[in-house]
C-alpha cells in the first residue's frame, strides 16, 4: 500500500464524507429557511398561544412567511407576548390579523397572518394590533354542552 | 592527549520505588574510544544503569555525566540533543514493523535531518552495507531473521554517527555464526566512528572476546573491573562462579525454602 | 464473636479495594487528562507533517467505509419497517421519512458509529501503540530522540477525531436511504411526503448541526481513550489484550454517557421549544 494509494483513498473517503453532509443539509434538512435572507420581527399579544411552539411557522394564505422566535407571559397585562420574525421580502399592512391555527384537526399550532387594507406596512419592531387567541378544546367542549343544554330547555318552554 | 571520560558515573543510586534499590553506590569512567562491558546475573541493575546513561531515568542519589552533561540537569530539549550524538541497539531490534529495512534506517536521517532523497539513499545504502544487508533493504522486519534484524537495528542506530554507542543484550539469542558477525561488527563500527561503545550482557565468554575493559555487577554494586585477562585470573569468588559457570558459588544453587526435611513430613503426614 | 470480627475485617478489605480502585481511577482520569493535553500541545508534526495523518485517516476511516456503509443500510431499513408499522395505526404512515431521519440525524448516526468506530478502528488503534510499546519501539524513537507521542500518538489522534464526522455523516445518508428503500419503494409510502415532510421537519441548525457536534464529541473522545489506552498498556501480550478491551468497554459507556449529557442539553428546552 504505497503512499498515493493512501492519498486517493483517502481522498474518496473525505469527499464522500462531505458529500453526505452536503445530502443532509440540502435534501433533508431545511436548508431553504431564512437563515440567508434579511428578516424583520413584529410581535403579537395572544390571550392564549395554546400549544404554539417556538420555530413554528408564520404562514399566509398558507404559505409560510416567518418563524416565531420568542414567546414570553407579560406580568402586567397577562397575556402571551410572541415575537415573530418575517422574511423582508414579504411585507404586510399595519392592520393584518394574526391568528392561532392548528394544521388539521390535531395537528401542529401556527400564527397565520391575514392581510388587512392599510398602506403602511409593518416595521421592524412593530406590534400587530389584531390578534386573535388559539381555540382550547375544553373551552369549545363546554361551549358546546352549553348550547346543547340551552336547546333542550327552549323546547320545554314552548 | 588525556580525554575526558564519555561516562562519568559517581556515587549513583537508584531505585524505582523508595523500599527497593536497584542500584547503590556506583562509581565507573568510560574512557573515550574504548569498548566496555558491563556483566552480572538477570536482575543485577546492569540494564537499568544503561538506562539511566541513556537518560531513560534519573538517578536517585549521586550522579551521571554523559558526554559531559549531568543527565538529570537536562531538560527535553538537551536530552534530544543528547541522544542524537548516541545510538542504542535494543535487545529484539526493535524495528518498527510497519516500515521497510530501508525505512527504518532512513527514519532517523529523514527526522533529524532535512536532506534531499538521493542523498538519504546514499546514506542508507552506506549503513546497510556496513552491516552487510545492503541487499535486503525492499525487506520487511518480519521478513528477517533475528540476527538479521539485529544487524539492521544496528544499522539505524549508527545512521547519525553516533559517538557513544550502547548495546543491551546484542548476543542473546544468536547462532554462532550470527555472534561472530555481531562481535566483528561492534569493534569495527567503534574504531571506524572513532566512538565509544557500552555492552550491556550475561554472555561472559563472548563479551570478554571484544572488549577492552569489563565490569562485574551484583545486587546493585560493581565487585569487580579490569581487562578480560583479569577477569579471567580473578579470585574473586562471584566472579570466578560467573566466567566459569559453575552451579554452586556465592550464588547459590537451592532458591531460600525452609527445611527440606520438614517440607517432606509436612506432605506425608 | 471472634466471627463477627472476621467479618468486620473482611468488610473493611473489600471496602479498602473498592477507596482504592476509584482513587486509582481517578488517579488514571488525571493521568489521561494531562497526556490528551501533552497530545494536543505537541500536535505540531502530525500537523505540519501532514501525510503522517492522512496515513492514519485512511486506517481509522476508510478501512472502517463498509462496517459504516452497511449498518447505516441495515439501521435505516429496520426503521422503516418497525416505523412504518407503528406510524400506520396513526394514520400517519406519510411521516415516515420524519421519523427515519429524525432518529438518525440526531441519534443514531452519531452514537452507532461511535461504537462501530470504537470496536473496529479504537481497538485496533490501541493494539497497535500497545504493541509497539512492548516491542521496545517507542523505547527506540526516545532513544532515537524523536518524541514518539508527536510522531506516533498524534496522528493517529487526529486520524480519528477528523475520521468520526464523517463516518456519523455517510451512516446517517446511507440510512435514509435504507429507509427510502424500504419505505418507498418496498411499501410503498408515497415519494412526495417521504422526502417533503423530512424535509420540513428536520432543522439545519438545530438537528444536523447537532448531530455533526454530537459526532465531533464522540470522536475525540473514542480517539483519546484509544491513544491513551494503547500508550498506558503493560508491555505484555496479555497487558495489551486488556489494554484493546478497556478501549472498546470505556468508549462505548463513554459515548453513550456523553450522548445522554449532550441530548439533554441540545435537544429539550422545557419552555415552549
Amino acid at each position: 500500500m504505497n503512499r498515493s494509494t493512501i492519498d486517493l483513498w483517502v481522498g474518496v473517503f473525505v469527499v464522500l464524507g462531505i458529500g453526505a453532509l452536503l445530502f443532509l443539509a440540502l435534501k433533508v434538512g431545511n436548508l431553504a429557511s431564512f437563515s440567508n435572507s434579511e428578516t424583520y420581527q413584529v410581535q403579537g399579544r395572544f390571550a392564549n398561544i395554546g400549544g404554539l411552539k417556538v420555530r413554528a411557522p408564520v404562514k399566509s394564505a398558507g404559505v409560510v412567511v416567518g418563524r416565531v422566535a420568542d414567546i414570553r407571559f407579560d406580568n402586567e397585562t397577562y397575556e402571551a407576548l410572541v415575537s415573530m420574525t418575517l422574511d423582508y421580502s414579504y411585507q404586510f399592512p399595519r392592520d393584518t390579523t394574526a391568528k392561532i391555527l392548528t394544521s388539521g384537526i390535531l395537528g401542529e399550532q401556527y400564527i397565520g397572518l391575514e392581510a388587512g387594507g392599510d398602506g403602511v406596512m409593518l416595521k421592524n419592531g412593530d406590534r400587530v394590533r389584531l390578534t386573535q387567541s388559539a381555540v382550547v378544546l375544553e373551552n369549545l367542549i363546554s361551549q358546546f354542552l352549553f348550547n346543547k343544554a340551552a336547546e333542550a330547555k327552549e323546547p320545554e318552554k314552548k | 592527549m588525556q580525554q575526558s571520560p564519555i561516562v562519568e558515573i559517581r556515587k549513583l543510586a537508584f531505585g524505582y520505588d523508595p523500599a527497593r534499590a536497584v542500584l547503590r553506590d556506583v562509581d565507573l569512567a568510560i574512557a573515550r574510544g574504548s569498548v566496555v562491558g558491563i556483566m552480572g546475573q538477570s536482575g543485577c541493575g546492569k540494564t537499568t544503569l544503561l538506562r539511566i546513561i541513556a537518560g531513560q531515568f534519573l538517578p536517585t542519589a549521586g550522579e551521571a555525566r554523559v558526554l559531559g552533561q549531568p543527565t538529570a540537569q537536562l531538560d527535553r530539549h538537551g536530552l534530544y540533543a543528547m541522544r542524537r550524538r548516541m545510538g542504542m541497539l535494543f535487545q529484539f531490534g526493535a524495528l518498527f514493523t510497519d516500515m521497510s529495512v530501508y525505512e527504518n534506517v532512513a527514519f532517523p536521517l529523514r527526522e533529524h535531518a532535512d536532506i534531499p532523497d538521493d542523498l538519504l539513499h546514499d546514506l542508507v545504502m552506506l549503513k546497510l552495507q556496513a552491516v552487510g544487508l545492503r541487499g535486503a533493504a525492499q525487506l520487511m522486519p518480519t521478513e528477517l531473521s533475528g540476527g538479521m534484524a539485529r544487524r539492521v537495528a544496528l544499522a539505524r542506530s549508527i545512521a547519525l554517527d553516533p559517538q557513544l554507542m550502547l548495546y543491551d543484550e546484542p548476543f542473546t539469542g544468536l547462532d554462532p555464526i550470527s555472534f561472530g558477525v555481531i562481535v566483528r561488527l561492534i569493534r569495527e563500527l567503534n574504531d571506524s566512528l572513532g566512538a565509544t561503545s557500552i555492552i550491556v550482557t550475561h554472555d561472559v565468554q563472548e563479551a570478554l572476546e571484544v572488549v577492552d575493559t569489563a565490569y562485574f555487577m551484583a545486587a546493585g554494586r560493581i565487585i569487580a573491573q579490569g581487562s578480560p585477562d583479569d577477569i579471567r585470573r580473578s579470585a574473586e569468588p562471584f566472579v570466578r562462579q560467573f566466567v566459569h559457570g559453575a552451579a554452586e558459588g556465592p550464588v547459590p544453587f537451592h532458591y531460600p525454602a525452609p527445611d527440606y526435611a520438614a517440607d517432606l513430613e509436612l506432605a506425608a503426614g | 464473636m471472634q466471627q463477627l470480627e472476621q467479618l468486620r475485617e473482611h468488610a473493611r478489605g473489600r471496602l479498602e479495594r473498592l477507596g482504592n480502585t476509584v482513587s486509582s481511577q481517578v488517579w488514571r482520569l488525571g493521568f489521561a487528562s494531562r497526556f490528551l493535553f501533552y497530545l494536543v500541545m505537541h500536535s505540531g508534526t502530525a500537523l505540519r507533517r501532514f501525510r503522517l495523518t492522512v496515513a492514519e485517516i485512511y486506517f481509522a476511516g476508510v478501512l472502517s467505509l463498509i462496517i459504516i456503509l452497511v449498518s447505516g443500510l441495515f439501521v435505516g431499513m429496520v426503521l422503516a419497517l418497525q416505523g412504518y408499522d407503528t406510524l400506520q395505526r396513526f394514520g400517519a404512515s406519510e411521516s415516515l421519512g420524519v421519523l427515519v431521519a429524525l432518529s438518525l440525524v440526531r441519534e443514531l448516526g452519531p452514537v452507532v458509529a461511535g461504537l462501530l468506530f470504537a470496536s473496529r478502528a479504537g481497538s485496533a488503534i490501541t493494539a497497535e501503540i500497545g504493541l509497539m510499546k512492548a516491542t521496545e519501539q517507542i523505547s527506540a524513537m526516545e532513544m532515537m530522540a524523536v518524541d514518539p507521542i508527536a510522531r506516533v500518538v498524534a496522528p493517529r489522534f487526529w486520524g480519528g477525531v477528523i475520521s468520526m464526522p464523517l463516518l456519523a455523516a455517510l451512516f446517517s445518508a446511507m440510512g435514509i436511504f435504507g429507509g427510502y428503500l424500504v419505505g418507498v419503494q418496498l411499501i410503498g409510502v408515497d415519494s412526495g411526503a417521504f422526502w417533503s415532510q423530512m424535509q420540513a421537519a428536520v432543522d439545519l441548525r438545530n438537528d444536523i448541526l447537532n448531530g455533526v457536534i454530537k459526532s465531533l464529541v464522540f470522536g475525540v473522545a473514542v480517539a483519546w481513550i484509544s491513544v491513551f489506552e494503547g500508550y498506558d498498556a503493560v508491555p505484555t501480550a496479555e497487558g495489551v489484550s486488556r489494554a484493546t478491551t478497556r478501549t472498546v468497554v470505556s468508549s462505548s459507556l463513554a459515548i453513550l454517557a456523553l450522548d445522554f449529557v449532550l441530548t439533554a442539553l441540545m435537544f429539550t428546552g422545557g419552555t415552549n421549544q
